[in-house]
């Protein structure tokens, strides 16, 4: 189907199946039970991050895990994607297309001139020159081209770029000066409407913006397949086991690598983009050193070079660092309350470390454990566990039973 | 957070045809079935206390914290009342607001618009939170307030000191305690002519964003009023750790007084800097080199350590302050917590209990009546006297402090000492002063 | 002219502290093929050495004044230090006084055992891993451990102060014929810089002249012909290692008092040094502290106020600008030997 193998169109079916249901998925206990009050995640906000997450990584996975170049910069494209976007509803209106067309452009050219650059060197040079160019891109955002006293305040520093009620806004119209902000829309739907449903003592969310990002991750996630399928693809993983060699038959690698950072650039423009429509802020911390880290971080714990492995290591971590951040002691003695007192305050006293305040400690320890055992990431760690299971089958096809396909 | 087992949509379920998850749902778009968004429904309300938990103000997120959790006991009837006893108002009785419990969810801004905003959105896409209240630095308010603004929910805010919150940033549904930079100016610029005199030359040290900004302007405004003049004004980054190359070239410059336009850890180590490079034992034009550091906390001060003796600055309100109102928030939170509370607690403090006061003489927790309701709403009995929360901008005029780093502290707390209380008319403006202009509230929204 | 010596010794000051950093990270680099993410923390660490000790001098016990009362009014509990009542008030305060240099002797043996424990524990497991997988991995240990200080100590800054007699400036100036005032520098920034220059000469003198310095050297630029003389280069790493941790810990202690230490002083420190040991060449000792210094002094150039006027916002950028620059024109970094970390 759609040019794809068995195996990839039942991929990519199970991810569309699991995108159309997040809601669903995402808010497994029931309203109101302190469960849910913590654990449920089906809410707007962190499913549209869940899959505009993903959709930057799976760019970033095209050029790391296929070339093996490990951008350490690739958040200022994220930022760049989602200025330019949040600039397109200030100027032209408030329609997502026109914001995110325009977010795709400008980080593609932004991709272009620093992978120009940058893909004159390999290695740690390579990282370190994508990681300077991040880092400038930051820091510029953050003071001198963020003065709102300027004539050239393009990001509007710490606070973060965002709309005002007196922006031109030329085709919707400037929206009067008294009143409420206009609201980001796909032809007249509003991103932030949501549907709700209820079953029983459930209570199930269905968010138009989310369907709109989740489409777009469907949509990039097969452009990805296709990338990883194709002979552009095979040559991307032939630079990356001995760029050398292929040079020495005479064969020009940067123009593939250059346009694998191009792709993968314009993939993070793209999330850029998305996050500026759901929410028309974009402020400079998103491409700062540690964002571009945490790309990273995303891509190695769900698994490099995988094709499902970007989006699983983008949910884990935005999971986590959304639910632990939340969470304090009072929750805590809540949920053990059916505990002893002595022991309740014990356990609480040990979790307040890692809870709340502490969820850096908690999500840093996440990430040594994976890194240590799993050093295929999540995927490896699922491909274990249905291997057991096929053993027990006794079925000798245990290569279709993984989500994914290693690229090596 | 509590035992209890009804939120806003607890509800909800008995509305539902119970027919055992049959398909007969009820459905509806956005949450057009109440009235405003977060409309509780149960026995409860929830608040969304949104501090940073994480990065460098987290000890003041911290504090926030404790003091917020102080209030929400005391507007559930518990403990010692603190300054509900005092408040000038008499509608909270102790019966939670409008006779349902309080309870409240935390989130971590890490000092991130982004993540605050992220933050923000979970508790109240998730939670149900009516309100949202905190934060330690201005970017992250204004964006919280931008946010709450479109979601129709009541912002208020926690610690912001920049003049844009209230001024080109203000926003129908966003209410700010917490002085601001034009008010430190005008505190501190008498205070200053006292004690150094008209004729000075001032260097300005400025972080460079927003909130820097601002205050610098501020600063200048009222120190060149008095006849000071402005030698230079440097910006320094963010990010900067060691100010050693901004702080050298100081004494070379003519300059007699130095101004640190920093806060948090750029503050410490500006200061600490300064004061290493023996600037306070000099000499300049005949006259002691003097530093200012308009923006003050104590917690800042505590990191400073010995440097901040003898070094001027305002600050919102101070623990040692002998009212009865400030006494019995010290008193109430010292027996909880051990430690007097920061300015940063007493705020948030303020705060939460004026939102409740005002949810209860609106009889509702819609929020443009609870707007309506603090809107020109004048109070007593919070800790900086008679205070006013202007229409215009939604702005608390009050008593502005000027303290000074203590020379003989004698516990770990007692580090600052109160010069002066600047009354509230000498740091009022008018709404329409330029220093706050170029932004319009909109009108409120309710949401849904 | 005043201006720009003022801003090279600066830059010399802040140099130190990159170059220290960097050599360290160059020779985990160097000897065990590692990038450690960690290595900033090892820093943090070494300023909390500082920091505890310090604590430690100050720990105190409580008689209550009833002379003077508390916030809450209650009577005044006094906190009077072990260390004073022992000692007699005037040696004792002295010896509060000199608590970060004192902290020098006492963060030796803990960084040593600190970075023993990282190599034995954690990273040996990752020498045949990917570099990606050793940053991250060490990544994680450095939130880890930023986190553990940061239960301990909280977020805020904890001021600890040089010994007195190293509090103020020297007037370079007017030895120089200048006016004064145009060229002053505190004491404790000197020390430091003379500290690290003393620390960097170790290193090297260490290196080059003891016979486990050289077999040292001779591992790092082949490894396996030195496994075939029959040496265990293993345990001679691991103890490089554990020197590597102990000059990270030792710029830490000195650091404490140019800026009062915090829980993510070490991340603050880390992007940069990496910075600066790329710039270095990978793999080379003396290229990094000539990086550290040559940046170092940059960077106090670009914050002057004339260069600030023409190039505004250039004190945010020009580290990463000068590494662009220097990357692109030197294929591998002012230093850097061929082949090491291009794949």
């Amino acid at each position: 189907m759609l040019g794809l193998n068995k195996k990839d169109t039942t991929l990519l079916i199970i991810v569309a199946f699991m995108a159309l249901c997040a809601p669903f998925i995402l808010n497994p206990f029931p309203e109101g039970s302190s469960m849910a009050q913590m654990f449920n995640a089906g809410y707007p906000d962190l499913m549209q991050r869940f899959v505009i997450f993903g959709i930057l990584v799976i760019g970033f996975n095209i050029l790391f895990g296929l070339t093996g170049y490990l951008s350490f910069g690739h958040a200022a494209f994220l930022g760049i994607g989602s200025y330019s976007a949040v600039w397109m509803f200030k100027l032209i209106g408030m329609n997502v297309i026109p914001a995110i067309l325009l977010s795709m452009v400008v980080s593609g050219v932004f991709a272009l001139l620093i992978g120009y650059v940058s893909l004159r060197r390999s290695g740690i040079y390579f990282s370190i020159l994508t990681l300077a160019f991040a880092q400038m891109c930051y820091n510029l955002a953050y003071s001198v081209l963020g003065n709102p006293a300027s004539s050239y305040n393009l990001t509007n520093g710490e606070t973060g770029l965002q709309l005002s009620l007196n922006d031109p806004r030329i085709l919707d119209g400037a929206a009067s000066s008294e009143g409420s902000l206009p609201v980001t829309n796909f032809f007249g739907v509003a991103m932030r409407d949501s549907v709700q449903l209820e079953i029983g003592s459930w209570l199930f969310t269905f968010n138009a913006g989310y369907y709109l990002c989740a489409l777009i991750m469907l949509i990039s996630f097969y452009v990805s397949i296709r990338i990883f399928r194709s002979p552009f693809g095979l040559m991307l993983r032939a630079v990356k086991s001995n760029q050398q060699r292929m040079n020495y038959t005479g064969l020009n690698t940067k123009p593939y690598t250059l346009a694998a950072f191009v792709i993968s650039g314009i993939y993070a423009g793209l999330a850029g983009g998305l996050l500026s429509s759901m929410d028309p802020l974009a402020g400079a911390e998103r491409m700062h050193w540690t964002a571009s880290g945490e790309i990273v971080i995303m891509a190695i714990l769900g698994g490099v070079g995988t094709l499902i492995g970007p989006i699983v290591g983008a949910g884990f971590n935005e999971y986590f660092k959304n639910i632990l951040s939340k969470i304090n002691d009072s929750v805590l003695h809540q949920w053990l309350s059916f505990l002893p007192d002595g022991l309740e305050d014990a356990i609480v006293g040990v979790l307040h470390f890692f809870v709340g305040k502490g969820w850096h400690l908690s999500l840093g320890v996440l990430f040594m454990v994976v890194i240590i055992f799993l050093p295929g990431g999540l995927v490896e760690g699922g491909q274990r566990v249905s291997r057991l299971f096929r053993r027990n089958k006794t079925s000798d096809d245990a290569d279709n039973a993984s989500h994914s396909t290693p690229a090596e | 957070m509590s035992n209890s087992k009804f939120t806003r949509r607890g509800l909800l379920k008995t509305s539902t045809l119970a027919g055992a998850g049959l398909a007969l749902p009820t459905i509806f778009t956005g949450a057009s079935a109440h009235a405003f968004t977060n409309d509780p429904t149960g026995g409860s309300v929830t608040l969304g206390f949104n501090v940073p938990q994480t990065g460098p103000y987290a000890d003041e997120g911290a504090d926030e914290l404790r003091a917020y959790e102080l209030a929400v006991e005391h507007l559930n009837g518990g403990g010692d009342g603190g300054m509900m006893n005092t408040f000038s108002s008499k509608a909270l009785d102790g019966t939670g607001i409008l006779g349902k419990k309080v309870e409240y969810v935390t989130g971590d801004t890490q000092t991130k618009s982004d993540a605050a905003r992220a933050s923000a959105k979970s508790m109240i896409e998730k939670d149900g939170a009516i309100m949202i209240t905190g934060g330690s630095s201005s970017g992250v308010a204004v964006a919280v307030q931008g946010l709450c603004q479109e979601a129709g929910v009541i912002f208020m805010a926690g610690l912001t000191h920049s003049n844009d919150t209230t001024g080109k940033d203000k926003k129908a549904n966003g209410f700010r305690h917490f002085f601001n930079g034009y008010m430190s100016g005008a505190a501190l610029a008498p205070v200053l002519e006292s004690l150094y005199g008209k004729d000075r030359n001032a260097y300005h040290l400025t972080a460079d964003y927003t909130w820097g900004w601002t205050q610098e302007e501020s600063i200048k405004a009222s120190t060149e009023a008095l006849g000071w003049n402005t030698v230079n004004a440097v910006r320094t980054p963010l990010a900067a750790t060691d100010f050693s190359s901004y702080i050298a070239p100081v004494l070379n410059s003519g300059a007699d007084v130095l101004v640190l336009n920093h806060y948090g850890g750029n503050m410490v180590n500006s200061l600490t800097n300064a004061v290493q490079f023996g600037l306070r034992d000099k000499q300049v034009n005949g006259k002691n080199f003097e530093i200012v550091v308009p923006l003050y906390s104590r917690l800042m001060a505590k990191g400073a350590g010995e440097n901040v003796k003898g070094i001027h600055g305002s600050t919102n309100w101070h623990w040692s302050l002998q009212d009865e109102a400030s006494k019995a928030f010290v008193k109430s939170f010292g027996t909880k917590y051990g430690f007097p509370p920061s300015q940063a607690a007493h705020t948030v403090y303020c705060q939460t209990l004026l939102y409740a006061d005002a949810v209860t003489r609106a009889g509702s927790f819609a929020p443009c009546a609870v707007a309506e309701a603090l809107e020109g709403f004048e109070f007593d009995g919070l800790g900086n006297g008679a205070t006013l929360y202007r229409a215009e901008d939604h702005q608390c005029f009050k008593d502005v402090l000027v303290v000074r780093g203590k020379e003989n502290p004698t516990s770990e707390f007692d580090l600052l000492e109160v010069v002066e209380v600047t009354p509230a008319a000498q740091v009022t403006y008018p709404a329409d002063h330029p220093m706050f202009a170029g932004g319009s509230l909109g009108s409120c929204n309710n949401g849904a | 002219m005043d201006a720009i010596l003022l801003q090279i010794l600066n830059g010399l000051d802040k140099g130190s502290a990159y170059a220290l950093i960097a050599l360290g990270l160059t020779l985990i680099f160097g000897t065990l093929g590692v990038v450690n993410f960690a290595h900033g923390a090892l820093f943090m660490i070494g300023a909390f050495c500082a920091v505890t000790l310090s604590k430690i001098l100050n720990a105190s016990y409580e008689v209550i004044d009833e002379t003077k009362a508390d916030f809450l009014g209650n009577p005044l509990k006094v906190k009077l230090t072990y260390v004073e009542s022992w000692f007699g008030p005037e040696t004792g305060a002295a010896i509060i006084d000199w608590a970060v240099p004192l902290a020098i002797l006492f963060s030796i043996p803990i960084m040593i055992a600190i970075g023993f424990i990282m190599e034995r524990g954690l990273i040996k497991h990752f020498y045949k891993r990917p570099h990606a997988d050793q940053i991250l991995v060490t990544f994680g240990l450095a939130i880890v451990l930023q986190e553990v200080i940061k239960a301990i100590y909280g977020a805020n800054p904890i001021p600890t102060g040089a010994p007195a007699v190293f509090r103020g400036s020297f007037d370079f100036g007017v030895l120089l014929g200048y006016e004064a005032n145009a060229i002053i520098y505190p004491y404790w920034r000197m020390v430091y810089f003379a500290f690290s220059a003393l620390i960097i000469g170790g290193v090297f003198a260490f290196l080059q002249f003891t016979t486990f310095g050289m077999v040292v050297r001779a591992g790092m630029a082949d490894r396996e012909t030195v496994e075939l003389l029959g040496i265990n280069i293993d345990r001679r790493f691991t103890i490089m290692f554990g020197v590597a941790a102990a000059v990270a810990g030792l710029a830490g202690v000195m650091y404490a008092p140019i800026n009062s230490p915090n829980y993510h002083m070490g991340m603050d420190f880390l992007v940069l040094s990496f910075v600066v040991v790329v710039v270095g060449g990978m793999g080379s000792l003396p290229g990094a502290v000539l990086a550290g210094f040559m940046l170092g002094i940059l960077e106090s150039f670009a914050s002057m106020n004339e260069v600030k006027n023409i190039f505004p916002g250039i004190d945010q950028i020009i580290i990463y600008l000068v590494a662009i620059i220097i990357i692109l024109t030197r294929p591998r970094g002012l230093m850097g030997r061929k082949g090491v970390m291009e794949d």
